[in-house]
This record gives C-alpha cells, structure tokens and sequence, in this order.
C-alpha cells in the first residue's frame, strides 16, 4: 500500500536548493511514437499494418515480416509482471538521486513483453494495467500501475515522478474574474493543493466572484497579464513558491478577420500571446529552478486553450488568431522548460458554456467538466488535454486530415 | 510692470501659488467601465524600451499607451456625438486661449459625502452665486466632492446597476451653459454622473457641453485646495491630429489670501 504524502516540511534556508536532473532524454525518431501517445495520456504500441504483430521495442521495421507499415495504435493495457527488480547503483545522476528504483518485466495481452517502472503496489506475479507516460525529461515511459486503484495509488513515487499531481503543490490560477476559476480552484483544492491564488486585473472595477473564490479555497492576489509591472509584482512576492501555473485568462469577442474590430484583436493578442509570454517570462525562470525541490517542486505550465488554436471558426477569426499565436507560444514554452523538466500542458477546450458563447448551441463546455480535465491532466503529467465532445471532435478530424477540416469549418452558406 | 513681470515676480515670491490637479498616470488608476461588447478605455500602460543597459547603455526610457480619455484628462466637443459637427471641436484646431482661463470651484464635498448619488442642479449653482457672485462667461465650473480621495474600488464605486458617483443634473449643465462657461471638470471618471446613462438626455454632461462647443476636465485631483473664485487654470491637451480628448497636466494657479 501506497504511504501517503506527508505535506512537506518548510524549507531549511542554509541548504541549496536541488538544481533538477532529467532521465535519458535520447531516443530514435521512431520510439517517440511512445512520447506522442504518452503525452495524451494514450497507452499505444506499433502495429504491424501488414502482418498485425505488435512491436516492442520501438523500431522502424517489423520484426516479423520486414514491413516498414508499422502504425502506432491503442491497444488493450492489461499485462502480468514476470519479474522484478530493484536497481541500487546507477552512473545516471537522475536515477542515482532516486535509487532504489524498481523495473519489471511484464508479458502484456497485447503480445510483447517489455521492460517497465514499476508502481509500489506492483508485485511480481500481479495483473497490472500499463500506462504511457512522460518523464521528467519529455520522453514516454511506459509504467505497470496496478490493475485496480489503491489508496493514494497517486503518491508513489515512481508514478509522481512522472506526473504533476497538485497534492501539496500552489497553484497560480491566472484570471480570477474567468467564469470558470472557482470550480477549478475546488478541484485543484480538493485534489490536494496546498494553496491556489487567483490573479485578479483591475480590483478598482469591483469583483463578484470573489465570495465564490473564498469559497472554492482561493486567495486573491493583484495580477494583470497586460501590465508588466502588475506581472513583476506578483513575480516578485510570489515566484519562488508559486509551483504550477494555470494560464486561464482569455479576451473573447466575436468577429471574423474582415468584419473584426482592429482593438479587440489587439487586445485578444496583449492576453493570450503578449500576456503568456509577459507571464513566462516573469514566473518561468524561477520555476525551472524550483524543479528538484522536494514534494512541491514546481511541475508544471498548464494553458487552457480554445481548440480554434489548431484551426479557426471563421466568425471567431481574431480571437482564433490569437489562440493559434498562444500555442506557438506554448509550444516554445516546451523547450524553454526542458531542461528543467516542467511539464507544459495544453488543455484545448472548445466552446464553454460562458457569456461569450451564450447563443452557440450545445455541446458547451460546463466549467466543472474543465476543471476535472485540468486536474486529471496534471495527475496524468498530460502534455495535450482535449476536454469535451467539441475538442475531441475537432483533433481526431484534424489528425486524418487538416485541409478537409479547414473546408469544412470555412463552409459558407451558414 | 508688464502683466507677464508681474506674474513672474508674483510666481517667484509665492504671492501665486502652483497647484497640480492631476494624478499620475499610472496602471492602477480606474477608467470609465462599459459593458464588455462596446470598446473599452485602454488603461495606461508603461514599457521600459531600456535603463542604462544593453538595450541602451546610457539612457533611460519608457513606451507608453493609453486612450485618449485615461487618466486626468480633457475632453473637446468632437468626443460625443452632438458635438461632432462644433467647428474646431478636436483638440489639435482648438484656439490654444481656451486653454487657460478662470475657475470657479462649487463645493459639493459634504454632499457628496451623504449622498454617492448627488446631483448637482440649478438651485445649487444659484446659491453659490448669491456667496461668490454670478459665474463670468468664460469660466471653467469645476464641481468639488474630494472624489479624487477615494481610490481602489470606492472610485468608479461600481454596483450590479452600474456606478454610483456625483455629477451634475442635465438642468444644472443648461444653466452653466446659460453663463457662457468654458467648460465643466470634476473630480470623478467622467463629467458625468455614475448614472448618468439612464438620465434625459443620457450622459447629459457629455451632450450638452460638447453640443455647445465646450469642454470636460475630469479624474482631477484635490479641488480641495482651489478657492471659489480667482485660481486660473491652465489646461493644454496634446495636439492630437483629430483628437478627441488628451491626458494633460492641469494646472492651478492660485494667489495668496484668496
């Protein structure tokens, strides 16, 4: 049985801070089929197209019949540990801080056997569930949980290390005005996180959520993205404790390229892309130092996105704009953090059932939906989270072909 | 002694006094609020383009942004609607004369202070000309509640029907119109008052000053220190090409035993 996590003792200030380590980071192009797969949370091995053999470990050719046809796909996650082990020597400066470290070989349903981390509550002989997951240094792993959960499963330390659990952690929730902040403050809060802080722009203009905040375990702090003194304010009093930062803030308005209003677009972009980056700049540095340090070390830059990102609903065109602009910014964000092993994840949301989306039809996004994938992604240690039917939707079209996607959401005749 | 000695020796001496009227402009200062689907009064902004560094190793400075109607600022008829065809309504073709001119302050601080929602009307500007005589034509009327003392939210005082802060009754605008004024200044977000959408004519202040060719001064700071008569003000907006108001620096000048 998993010990739970005790909350972490405050920092003893005559000691140096950790400087974070990452595991093995080199793989072939052909093995980070298991990175895209793990960075969506998906447990998928290469099928051999042609012969229908499973491969493992990855590689560029079937073993079977020779066939270079070899597609990543789901399969089922079941497997038995044959054997385990634990290693208590290693050259490898990440594993030589964790050591002992527990690796097994189990027989999956799926046909091969492969070499895995094991979670603590994995035992030779056991049915276990395999999951893809990223590490600390970006690649997929691949890790037996077992087959069903057990109490805090989540503070193994073999599994925390590969996700970003908020247990303990703080939380900067970006936009406390976003309809959306107090269900996910709940979340965050009643998945463990020992502290969330809500930005709030503009406190002269009065703020109505904040009973709801206070409620949902939130404290308020002054934060205005597209004010780079507010944003060195909050750096200044907050950086160093601030472990992960949800990027919630967004500038809605309707309009389309040519009918769009030249301000709002600009001031689309000030949030999402300068307001990202303003924030990034500020808080990033001190989180990448911050993460090696302990049970709250920083983990991670969460981005809640508009699935337009990836491909624009015309009559949306400048707020579309400016989210595709933020996930290029999100997308440098990855390797500005790699070496420090934070964890960028995207959520892409579509339509939420807010003001700016009140005469879309359904499906919409209700917030508490938001805040359940937000913190199942960080539990996940997820890099991409398409949360609801719309997002979903919109990924797998745009994955089989995005030309037919784009004639589809430029249709006319609406 | 020419009048412009005389004013030098006066300024030198202290007999007349420089009074500022303006805040800072700064990134926390309220702006006017609308509902989210109009345009919005960008807030000011500042950016530093390089202190002494490798962006510039010698100098020091900042970008700013900002609408024309952030912070202390003046508005010319050309900022609303029944002012848009006043010949010489923007503030780049205003005669520069206008800019400086004599003040007279009506004190509605204890007001104010009872009520979020005074109004100014006829009766008030009536009684202070029985203490202070009548208002010359060519006056700036600047309407006193030490507003200016509130900050944070007890500015724009805002509620879920909109903000609460005192301005003048569309009546009270006629009558200072009636005297020929230079224009009317408050010490609240805009000349208006908070409720000023839902009076007749709407925004009042707004229409029939701008209707009439004259100008608003607002977000100024400390009328406190102004007597009822005899400070002159000096309120020069930038000469923005079409301009429709401008942040500016006001300027009081009051003299000693006043």
């Amino acid at each position: 049985m998993t010990e739970p996590l005790a909350p972490p003792p405050r920092k003893d200030p005559r000691r140096r801070t950790r400087v974070p380590t990452l595991p093995p980071a080199a793989r072939s192009r052909a093995a980070l089929g298991l990175t895209a797969a793990a960075a969506e949370g998906r447990f998928a091995l290469q099928v051999c197209a042609e012969c229908g053999a499973v491969a493992w470990p990855p590689r560029d050719a079937c073993a079977g019949c020779l066939s270079v046809q070899l597609v990543w796909r789901e399969l089922p996650p079941g497997g038995e540990v044959l054997a385990e082990t634990a290693i208590h020597a290693s050259p490898d400066p990440y594993f030589r801080e964790r050591l002992p470290w527990r690796v097994g070989t189990v027989r999956l349903d799926a046909g091969p056997s492969v070499i895995a981390h094991l979670h603590g509550d994995v035992a030779r002989g056991a049915r276990v569930r395999m999951a893809a997951r990223l590490d600390r240094a970006g690649q997929g792993v691949l890790i037996a949980l077992p087959e069903k959960d057990t109490p805090h499963m989540e503070d193994d330390p073999a599994l925390r290390a590969l996700t970003c659990h908020p247990r303990h952690r703080r939380v900067l929730l970006v936009d406390g005005r976003d309809a959306a902040a107090p269900a996910m403050a709940r979340a965050l809060r009643a998945a463990g996180a020992a502290a969330v802080w809500a930005g709030e722009a503009e406190g002269w203009r009065g703020n109505p959520a904040r009973a709801a905040l206070a409620e949902a375990g939130a404290a308020v702090v002054p934060l205005d993205i597209t004010d780079s003194d507010s944003v060195a304010r909050l750096a200044g009093e907050y950086g160093g404790r601030i472990d992960i930062v949800v990027f919630n803030a967004r500038h809605l308005r309707p309009g389309g390229v040519m009918a769009g209003n030249g301000i709002y677009t600009r001031e689309a972009f000030d949030v999402h892309a300068l307001g990202l980056m303003r924030l990034a700049r500020a808080l990033g540095p001190a989180m990448a130092a911050r993460a090696a340090d302990g049970v709250n070390a920083a983990a991670a830059w969460v981005n809640i996105l508009s699935v337009w990102a990836l491909i624009p609903d015309p009559a949306f065109g400048a707020f579309a704009a400016a989210q595709a602009a933020a996930l290029s910014v999100a997308r440098s964000l990855r390797g500005d953090f790699r070496a420090s092993g934070i964890r960028v994840m995207n959520l892409f949301a579509g339509p939420i059932d807010d003001e700016w989306h009140q005469p879309l039809p359904p499906p919409k996004l209700a917030a508490e939906a938001l805040a359940r994938e937000l913190v199942r992604g960080l539990a996940e240690g997820a890099e991409e989270v398409w949360c609801g039917d719309v997002a979903r939707d919109i990924r797998e079209r745009w994955a089989r072909d995005p030309k037919v996607l784009e004639r589809e959401m430029t249709g006319g005749g609406r | 002694m020419s009048a412009l000695a005389g004013l030098v020796a006066a300024l030198a001496s202290g007999r007349v006094k420089v009074v500022d009227l303006t805040h800072r402009l700064d990134p926390d200062f309220p702006v006017i609020v609308l509902p989210p689907e109009f345009g919005q009064c960008a807030r000011f902004r500042i950016e530093e383009v390089s202190a002494y560094d490798h962006r510039g190793p010698a100098w020091k400075w900042h970008e700013i942004t900002m609408n024309e109607h952030t912070g202390t600022h003046f508005d010319a008829p050309c900022h609303w609607i029944s002012g848009r065809d006043v010949p010489a309504g923007s503030v780049d073709e205003i005669d520069p004369a206008a800019f400086i001119g004599p003040a007279c302050v009506i004190d509605c601080s204890a007001e104010a202070a009872a009520d979020p929602d005074f109004l100014l009307q006829p009766a008030h500007v009536e009684a202070w000309e029985a203490r202070h005589g009548p208002i010359p034509a060519g006056s700036w009327v600047l309407m006193r509640t030490d507003w200016s003392r509130r900050s944070g939210a007890a500015y724009l005082n805002m509620a879920g029907d909109g903000a609460h802060s005192p301005g003048p009754s569309a009546a009270a605008i006629e009558a200072l119109l009636a005297r020929g004024i230079r224009g009317f200044g408050t010490e609240t977000v805009g000349t208006d008052a908070g409720q000023a959408a839902h009076f007749d004519p709407p925004f009042p202040a707004h229409y029939l000053l701008h209707g009439a060719g004259r100008f608003g001064l607002q977000c100024l700071k400390g009328l406190d220190r102004l007597p009822p008569t005899g400070a002159v003000l000096i309120a020069a907006p930038l000469k923005i090409r079409g301009g429709t108001g401008s942040p500016l620096r006001v300027l009081a000048l009051v003299e000693e035993g006043q």
